[in-house]
């Protein structure tokens, strides 16, 4: 673990490009593992609607993802050996086998579980639709505010992907506090759900503003900036939700200590059982086509 | 000789797969056509083998080319490459082998690129149009559109639900004629 750890801090070097391309990998994992767990709702959502909503977002989600992979493969193919040494841990090793160009589907779907780079708040279980919901509220406020300032970004594709992806992550944020605040404000038992829901999630929010190792160039946003926009926002919505404000020092609800390591690859057991079902075909048929 | 006047008409008959009555020009995706010159394969580097395995990226040699820019709706539509695939099969059967399809998502496609014949086209179908963006697109949470009925006019309509059939209509219900019809949401 210590190594990946060392590997990962080391990548920071804006000029090279290595550090972007695992920072481009961290973005789209982000967005692909949470768009794979939502989408686990596809046939069992609530109601007709809604069901139809939160696919809606997994296919977002998996767009987003998209574009991201195709472009951390565009940085991969044009870099020259030495660079391509020092992201080489975070290739996957049956590829390595395919001799062939990298393609943004190995870095979907041929990865190990230590290699992915997504927060640990993706990759948790769905729960009840109270947890689908608060984490999905929790996280696109954080990629609301990411991608705003992902927009200034040097890297003009990062910043065109950040742009077009916010717009869409505006009606997530939207829908999600709408249905936060209706799950709050709504029935005992609604209340009980969303209560519990945020003593599971609490703790691993504090990730979402710890910068890795390769958020450091002018390309990445400085995650610690966005952890007070993204507090406003949970407060303004949980008050009208009638939710108790979890503070962040450890007085009251909150919890003193958070949880991390997504980003350098340490996850949950979840990740390993959502791959696994993710993976199976091309594992199964390697670079089946259809 | 071809001018590019002529392949933005060819480009007409390229409909939205999921929304049969608008074409990629009505819905505002293509961004840019250029005729680029001759192309003669170069010997010296021989295409390599994801070019090879794609085949369809460069046809080179085929005389003049057409490159064509298009921008996703959402990033996740699934019609996109259903739509790019459409562009080049029409563009094959006019007779142009040499066709490359680039993706541009800066500036971010928007439901203001639409055409006015488009929207109308839209409300024939039965789908309600986009609002004008700049009016109309909030997010502010709890925010009530006013979407008029395709059918009967009516502005007393009631959002059912922010996603539908597809990432880029919402579904709302007509309180006057009772009818539920889908919107096409301004992005």
């Amino acid at each position: 673990m210590s190594e990946t750890n060392n590997k990962s801090l080391n990548l920071c070097s804006p000029t090279g490009g290595q550090g972007a391309f695992a920072y481009t990998l961290h973005l789209a994992d982000n967005a692909l593992i949470l768009g794979q767990r939502n989408a686990e709702w596809c046939g069992h959502g609530p109601v007709l609607e809604q069901d139809i909503a939160i696919t809606n977002i997994s296919l977002d989600l998996i767009g987003q993802a998209r574009n991201f992979y195709q472009y951390a493969v565009t940085l991969y193919n044009n870099f020259n050996a030495e660079e391509k040494e020092v992201v080489d841990h975070l290739l996957p090793r049956l590829w390595k086998t395919y001799d062939r160009e990298l393609q943004e589907d190995d870095l979907a779907f041929l990865r190990d579980e230590h290699q992915y780079l997504n927060l640990l708040i993706t990759e948790l279980p769905k729960g009840d639709w109270a947890q689908t919901i608060l984490r999905q509220f929790f996280f696109s406020a954080f990629q609301f505010y990411q991608y705003q300032q992902l927009q200034k970004s040097t890297d003009e594709q990062l910043a065109a992907i950040a742009e077009k992806s916010l717009k869409e992550t505006s009606y997530h944020l939207r829908w999600s506090s709408e249905w936060v605040i209706r799950l709050g404000d709504g029935t005992e038992e609604s209340n009980s759900r969303i209560n519990n829901a945020l003593n599971e999630l609490w703790m691993f929010t504090g990730e979402l503003f710890q910068n890795a190792g390769f958020e450091c160039g002018d390309y990445a946003t400085d995650v610690s900036n966005l952890k007070e926009a993204w507090n406003k926002k949970v407060e303004e919505v949980f008050v009208e939700a009638t939710i108790p404000s979890p503070s962040q020092d450890g007085e009251g609800q909150g919890v003193r200590w958070f949880q991390s390591g997504g980003k350098e690859g340490r996850h949950t057991e979840h990740l390993g059982y959502l791959i696994t079902e993710m993976q199976y075909l091309q594992r199964v048929y390697p670079n089946a086509t259809w | 000789m071809v001018s590019v006047h002529e392949i933005w008409k060819m480009l007409q008959e390229v409909k939205d797969p999921e929304i049969p009555v608008l074409s990629v020009i009505d819905l505002g995706i293509v961004r840019d056509v250029q005729l680029t010159p001759l192309s003669k394969p170069h010997p010296a580097s021989p295409p390599s083998l994801r070019e090879k395995e794609k085949g369809n990226e460069s046809n080179l040699g085929e005389g003049e080319g057409v490159r064509i820019t298009i921008t996703p709706t959402y990033s996740g539509c699934p019609a996109m490459d259903v739509i790019s695939m459409d562009i080049r099969l029409k563009l094959i059967e006019k007779g142009y082998r040499n066709v490359k399809i680039q993706q541009q998502l800066s500036p971010a496609w928007t439901t203001d690129w639409m055409s006015e014949e488009g929207k109308k086209k839209l409300k024939e179908y039965g789908i309600a149009p986009p609002n004008p963006k700049q009016q109309f697109c909030k997010e502010e949470i709890f925010m009530e559109e006013a979407v008029q009925c395709p059918r009967c006019n009516s502005h007393r309509t009631k959002l059912i639900s922010q996603f539908a059939s597809t990432a880029c209509k919402s579904m709302y219900r007509c309180l006057d004629c009772i009818e539920t019809f889908d919107y096409f949401k301004c992005h």
